[in-house]
């Protein structure tokens, strides 16, 4: 099971309205290389992985729940306060009329959230391949959303983000290493 | 919602943020070096001090894990703002 904590894993300050910005903020929310995805991919993969990594899938895919809390701080306290025109001017008239102001698990141009965005092949080096991968992928991402803003409160809590897919695609690299290992050894007789 | 948050409960939190990350960073090596007893020697440490400062803030803010996680107090105050994304 999960346990909730009370508090964001890193500070989120925003100190305006913005739904401009939180348009594109939304693609690690509920885009391919999101959060969501993230959390979503690991936690699935650990039913069919050796033992050896079930418990880094497992706390790297909690990590990627309180990233996605962030995330979801920075779009809610962009949006809060703006107004129909306000949302409008962003590009997001359409999801206004769809959900007002609440948050919704879809990428910055406005796709749909869809598992299909996750990888469960069964294979374990595949599946941490694909894992890397997706880091690396979400790293890219927080880079350009560090490029597309000049609000230097909210560059820090992406810069934080974006260090955290380095440590993760660096910890799947050496669970690789691991499983490679205990592949070479079992073929000892 | 719009209740007014003390400066004490961003001072707490940032240190607890601080202690907790830590902890998450030796944890996620740890899955992959198991055998380091020097990061295991850091950890123990480190969470001294996490629980400490849990018990510092949770007496002054209220509790911050749920389903018995963590002291209740004298009136239930699990379910009151403020959310974490509204600080």
């Amino acid at each position: 099971m999960w346990i909730y904590e009370k508090k964001l894993q890193y500070p989120v300050k925003v100190g305006k309205c913005d739904p401009h910005l939180a348009k594109y903020l939304i693609e690690q929310y509920g885009g391919a290389d999101g959060e969501l995805a993230a959390a979503l991919r690991y936690l699935n993969q650990r039913y069919s992985i050796p033992d050896k990594v079930i418990g880094l899938l497992t706390d790297i895919g909690t990590e990627e729940f309180a990233h996605l809390e962030m995330i979801a701080t920075m779009v809610y306290k962009l949006t809060k306060d703006a107004t129909p025109e306000q949302m409008k001017a962003a590009g997001l008239g359409e999801h206004y009329a769809n959900h007002n102001v609440a948050l919704f698990y879809n990428s910055a141009a406005g796709n749909p959230w869809t598992a299909t965005y996750i990888a469960a092949k069964g294979d374990p080096i595949a599946d941490l391949y694909e894992d890397i991968a997706a880091e690396e992928k979400a790293r890219a991402t927080y880079q350009w959303l560090i490029d597309l803003t000049d609000d230097v409160d909210i560059q820090d809590s992406l810069k934080f983000l974006r260090e955290r897919e380095v440590v993760h695609a660096l910890r799947f690299r050496e669970a690789v290493e691991m499983l490679k290992d205990h592949q070479e050894e079992k073929k000892v007789f | 919602m719009s209740k007014v948050v003390r400066k004490e409960y961003y001072q707490y939190m940032n240190e607890l943020q601080a202690v907790d990350f830590v902890l998450l960073e030796l944890t996620l090596y740890l899955d992959t070096h198991p055998d380091d007893a020097a990061a295991i020697s850091q950890f123990s440490q480190f969470q001294k001090r996490k629980i400490s400062l849990m018990q510092q803030f949770e007496s002054s803010f209220g509790p911050l894990r749920e389903y018995g996680n963590s002291p209740i107090g004298q009136t239930w105050s699990w379910a009151d703002s403020p959310w974490p994304w509204q600080v």
